[in-house]
């Protein structure tokens, strides 16, 4: 029994189950790096430490993507009050982009590296090799023909329908993240072109072109559940994106400072990006703000406390941890040490994975017929796996950030202890990390759990 | 937010912003490139080089290492590796060689990737190509 406006919005319940699914894959890799960091040789050399890292920031960026992808066909039918262009090529879609990434994490874990970049043809276009953006090139071919697809659909259903602000920026963040992607097929054998470029894909998709559809699912689940006027809302999310470019573009500017590029950027990459927070301070307050002034309340309580989070959690992530080691003096002494590790984890738990599960959150008791929310019990433990994933995803911030300031003080001033030694050194770091993880699955495996929980149905609806 | 702050006063900063921000930023990056030749070592960017860097992303050195503090933070930065080993292209090829192929117990040891001699030799190439670019003083030492 459904309990959706639009049938086709049913297609996003694959791509949400994907998301879930890729999500595990990639925790449990970052258990195993976790341990190789503290446990030299464990899985050596059937799994080394740059293979493991592959499989899992690969997977982060493909179970966000499905959920991005989920999140739009289930928004945009409802924002543009029309079934979507076709629930057939979304489907079609989901295989071809879940087989191919499939594929591509078996082949890092299968074969050498070197064989993957052979039998894939890397030759007659290197674009491998480079952080973030080790797919076979086939692979990358792939994702740009899904993006396509999964955009075209999106507009032939948005431009015929309703255009809602959502719907705008949404688009406008979908359409950027596959134009920009587009650079990751430009490696020039000069490494300082190379690098300079290479951050137009990873600058301009999470400072830049993501945060639109960040705000996009924000506003949107921020309407639905706490009835708080769309004029409002508008206002305020086209101000945060506003926000979001003025201060992030130029702020790509703070990854151009020690890489052979004109010192000017150490100024502008520093202004700007200390700027940066500001759009997620803005999702803070609004968050806080439409659930403060709520004209309704929702049964989903578990939605809205993962709403709220998001905008906690990628301030504290992006906004503060980012601006913690931006300003060109302080990053000359911790570029490239653990406080960039820090960072990285919370901004990404903080701003994408919950951004995604928030969304999940809303959406799966209407996709899974369960009415507006699912039962209490089950956002019990709902609510339960939020604090657990949440609380050691700080701690994990934490620990990686005292193992930075170790690390920049023991290898970065004076003359310097040489990377190994220092890393024994601040090995009891890295072991509280990995405690912080194994917490941090706990919660995980409790999130799906929560998912098969039975529980009264919720009486309080609003349908 | 009043009245007086209307949505297309908000519509206008975010589409008017972030174009000139946009142009800005083109600006900057057509301005960046006509000066790169001063800092980017291109005159050291020989056949050599090239294959160096080609063996550099076909083995993913960057999934353990960093590499002008871009990369992996499991195993030491190489930006300045070349300098690091006393500006000797023979000691990084020796170190590669002598990785055991089973690892070192209990230690984080970098694979045997039984590159041929002139691979070898082009990531050396490679590496001291990069050593030689002009990266504004980083890092601050000889430990990268």
């Amino acid at each position: 029994m459904s309990t959706l406006k639009y049938q086709s919005q049913a297609v996003a319940k694959p791509y949400f189950i994907a998301a879930i699914g890729l999500f595990v894959g990639q925790i449990i890799f970052g258990l195993i790096l976790g341990l190789q960091y503290v446990w030299g040789d464990f899985l050596f050399p059937e799994i080394p430490f740059n293979v493991a890292r592959m499989v899992h920031t690969n997977l982060l960026i493909v179970w966000l993507l499905f959920g991005f992808f989920g999140a739009a066909y289930y928004m945009v039918p409802e924002e543009s009050q029309r079934e979507l262009h076709s629930p057939k090529l979304a489907m079609v879609l989901f295989w071809v982009f879940l087989i191919a990434g499939a594929l591509t994490v078996v082949g890092y874990l299968a074969v050498p590296y070197a064989t993957l970049a052979k039998i894939t043809g890397n030759d007659l276009l290197p674009t491998m090799g480079r952080e973030f953006l080790e797919q076979p090139t086939i692979t990358k071919v792939g994702i740009v023909v899904v993006a396509l697809g999964f955009l075209y659909n999106i507009a032939m259903t948005i431009l015929p329908g309703r255009k809602t602000v959502v719907n705008v920026v949404l688009l406008t963040g979908l359409v950027g993240l596959a134009v920009l992607f587009l650079f990751s097929f430009y490696n020039p054998i000069n490494l300082v072109k190379d690098k300079f470029y290479w951050w137009w894909v990873v600058h301009l998709w999470v400072e830049g072109v993501w945060e639109l559809i960040l705000g996009a699912i924000l506003a949107y689940v921020l309407i639905k559940t706490t009835g708080i006027d769309r004029e409002v809302v508008d206002k305020w999310l086209y101000l945060i994106v506003a926000m979001a470019f003025i201060t992030g573009i130029i702020g790509t500017g703070h990854h151009y400072y020690w890489i052979g590029t004109p010192e000017y950027w150490q100024l502008f990459g520093s202004v700007f990006s200390a700027l940066e927070p500001i759009p997620f301070f803005m999702m803070t307050l609004l968050a806080f703000g439409a659930v403060g002034k709520r004209k309704r309340d929702h049964p989903n309580k578990a939605t809205v406390l993962w709403a709220m989070g998001t905008g906690v959690m990628a301030f504290l992530g992006a906004g503060v941890w980012g601006f913690l080691h931006t300003l060109s003096p302080v990053n000359f002494y911790t570029h490239g040490t653990q406080i960039t590790a820090a960072h990285g984890h919370m901004a990404f738990y903080g701003a994408y994975a919950m951004i995604v599960i928030t969304i999940i959150s809303y959406a799966m008791p209407y996709l899974r017929g369960q009415g507006n929310a699912a039962s209490w019990k089950q956002q019990y433990v709902e609510m339960w796996s939020f604090w657990l994933m949440t609380i050691s995803m700080v701690f994990i911030t934490l620990f990686l950030t005292g193992a930075g300031i170790l690390q920049t003080w023991l290898q970065r001033f004076d003359d310097g202890l040489p990377f190994m030694v220092v890393q024994d050194k601040i090995a009891i770091f890295y072991w509280m990390r990995e405690v912080a993880g194994v917490v941090f699955f706990l919660g995980l495996i409790l999130y799906i759990v929560s998912f098969f929980v039975k529980g009264e149905k919720n009486e309080k609806g609003i349908a | 937010m009043s009245e007086v702050f209307s949505k297309s006063m908000a519509r206008n900063i975010y589409f008017g912003g972030s174009m000139f921000f946009v142009f800005l930023f083109l600006g900057l990056t057509w301005h960046t490139n006509k000066e790169l030749p001063k800092t980017d070592n291109r005159q050291a960017i020989t056949e050599e080089v090239a294959l160096g860097k080609k063996v550099w992303e076909e083995n993913n050195c960057v999934g353990c290492h960093s590499l002008l503090g871009e990369g992996a933070y499991f195993a030491p930065e190489l930006g300045n590796v070349y300098k690091r080993f006393g500006n000797s292209k023979e000691a990084i090829k020796a170190f590669m060689k002598s990785r055991p192929v089973e690892g070192i117990p209990g230690r984080r040891s970098m694979p045997q990737f039984n590159l041929t001699e002139e691979e070898l030799d082009a990531i050396a190439e490679f590496l001291k190509y990069s050593s030689e670019i002009d990266a504004a003083g980083w890092p601050p030492n000889i430990q990268g």
